[in-house]
């Protein structure tokens, strides 16, 4: 179980977020070879050949992403997303305050890749340590040359920025972080055209995760086939996952795809709590449906998670055992696509406050049965009718939990009560 | 108007393609000086970049970190999300709610905390977890409440029980 960390590589190094600290664990090498080695369309290739693909949610692959941007001779834009709120998730927010350089040495080489004149760093806005970091990382990168004009004299230039959020969810959907970015609220836009094509300024765009791009570094250092040599052909290379809830040790792990989900929970966290058993598993975060346990052996890639039943999403696991209510647990997830709707659409705004506001009714012994039925209605009536995924995101774990967990759902209406106390529930309608 | 907010406006849009990218990092600036955004702040705001007061008001209302009423010297968000629920987020928040004899939402008399919900805050191995002035405070006891408030003098430190 012990594996050779890349994106987390140094995490155990005091200061690694320091410049010559950096260097001198080889930082800034892999800059240099593609710089040197390397023209653009070979770096496309090189990353297309590894097949990474992107580690925010969606799964799509980076070099193809980046092949679609048009030749047509104006200005691109790199724009790296590093507004991480899906819950559960936390491994972009380790890399930018542990390690900003490894990230800022990646969107160098990928906006070199891309022919990227500028770059942005969109930073979650609660995210106020990492944006200090990053401003650092940044500052001392053009101290040193690798960033600004004439690049370590390869005749390749660009800028980089640093960006703060201010606090919404709907912002790590791509379209909406450029609307943000371009100063006005985060409501996302109608797509074709993808950013490729119109993104920030009207541009051509690559709008591209965190850890997608601190893959780039060690790609470049590896090459594509040490990157195939891990996962499987669809799904290869590394990921980092974020475990958390009912564990032993709760970390950032990061693992070759395709690793069985028990190996994640057991061998690298721990397993769950002494004395519990699992009763679900979130495995991509809170966007996606639930697994049982009779699901522990899919093996973490992007198509075995699918075939079970659920979607590998971010890679945020949060572990349930035995000690949580399902209803509790439900209301709870649903709660924040409430909070975070960014109100555009009818069925996402409306669904998503009279879903929580029905689940605490439950929750608190005050549904009936009819509760139940409209639950699946609303759902029924958000399900691919909103204009971006955060109304079917606010669904993944409803749905599979009314299929799953019906039985607890019933209880709660039986008996007039929550059967665990209702200890996770408490704060819900503030 | 401050006398330095044109120049900060200024300075900001000297940053970017698109003046209207300049507006987002103004509101920080100067909610960072004010601690909020008052009405006057959005009319002098728009003033600046010559638009209408509603095109500011509708972005500084759109992002739950710009705070459009007063809040405290401190203002302690309570991560609330799942992974910190299960580690016992909710009886934090009541503990913090008694200690400051406020609920949710709200500032104490004094001025000096308000407190507040947060959405998922990105460090569930440490849950529960609080951010004070956006700072955290990291794997917190709920039954100890106290060691947020005491602390708070010196935010930069996370407490590592």
């Amino acid at each position: 179980m012990s594996q050779k960390y890349y994106l987390l590589r140094n995490r155990e190094v005091a200061d690694i977020d320091r410049m010559d600290v950096y260097l001198a664990h080889g930082g800034y090498q892999a800059l240099k070879t593609a710089l040197t080695d390397y023209k653009p369309e070979e770096l496309v290739d090189l990353v297309k050949k590894s097949g990474l693909r992107g580690r925010g949610g969606a799964g799509f692959p980076t070099g193809m992403k980046w092949g679609f941007l048009p030749n047509d001779g104006r200005k691109r834009y790199l724009v790296v997303n590093s507004d991480e709120a899906e819950p559960g998730t936390y491994k972009d927010r380790e890399i930018i305050e542990k390690n900003p350089h490894q990230l800022v040495e990646g969107i160098i080489i990928s906006s070199y890749a891309t022919k990227a004149r500028e770059a942005y760093i969109y930073c979650r806005g609660e995210f106020l340590f990492g944006a200090e970091q990053l401003q650092r990382a940044v500052s001392e990168a053009y101290a040193e040359g690798f960033l600004g004009e004439n690049i370590l004299g390869s005749g390749f230039s660009v800028d980089l920025k640093v960006y703060r959020g201010a606090g919404a969810y709907i912002c790590g959907e791509e379209s909406a972080l450029l609307e943000s970015l371009e100063g006005r609220r985060g409501n996302p836009r109608l797509k074709p055209p993808f950013p490729a094509i119109a993104g920030l300024y009207g541009g051509p765009t690559v709008v591209n995760n965190v850890e997608t791009i601190t893959n780039v570094p060690a790609i470049v250092t590896y090459g594509a086939e040490w990157y195939t040599s891990m996962g499987t052909a669809k799904s290869p290379g590394v990921k980092i996952f974020s475990v958390s809830g009912r564990v032993s040790r709760p970390d950032n792990y990061e693992i070759p795809l395709a690793t069985p989900l028990r190996s994640l929970i057991d061998d690298y966290a721990g397993g769950v709590l002494p004395g519990h058993k699992i009763k679900a598993v979130i495995p991509g975060g809170s966007s996606v449906p639930l697994l049982l346990p009779d699901k522990l052996d899919t093996p973490l890639d992007y198509e075995s998670v699918l075939q079970a039943g659920s979607m590998l999403g971010s890679g945020g696991c949060i572990v349930l055992d035995d000690s949580v209510c399902m209803v509790g647990a439900t209301a709870r997830l649903v709660k924040f696509y409430r909070e975070e709707s960014c109100g555009k659409c009818t069925p996402c705004r409306e669904g998503t406050y009279w879903m929580t506001d029905v689940l605490d009714r439950i929750e608190r012994g005050q549904g009936t049965e009819e509760d139940l039925d409209t639950l699946m209605d609303i759902a029924d009536n958000i399900g691919g009718k909103c204009f971006c995924p955060l109304g079917d995101a606010s669904l993944g774990v409803l749905v599979s939990a009314m299929k799953f967990f019906r039985d607890e759902f019933e209880a709660h209406v039986r008996e007039h009560a929550c059967p665990m106390g209702a200890k996770l529930y408490d704060t819900v309608n503030h | 108007m401050k006398p330095e907010w044109n120049q900060w406006a200024r300075e900001f849009k000297e940053q970017y393609p698109g003046a209207n990218s300049a507006l987002m990092p103004l509101l920080h600036r100067i909610q960072a000086e004010e601690g909020w955004l008052s009405d006057e702040t959005i009319h002098d705001v728009a003033t600046l970049f010559d638009l209408p007061e509603s095109y500011v008001e509708s972005v500084a209302s759109f992002y739950s970190l710009f705070f459009r009423n007063q809040v405290g010297k401190k203002v302690v968000h309570v991560c609330v999300g799942l992974s910190c629920a299960l580690a016992g987020s909710d009886r934090l928040m009541e503990n913090l709610e008694h200690r400051l004899g406020i609920k949710e939402g709200q500032t104490t008399a004094d001025g000096e905390y308000t407190l507040l919900e947060a959405e998922c805050l990105a460090a569930c191995n440490q849950a529960p977890v609080v951010q004070v002035n956006l700072r955290y405070f990291e794997g917190l006891d709920p039954e100890r409440p106290d060691v947020l408030l005491e602390s708070s003098k010196s935010p930069e430190e996370e407490v590592k029980p």
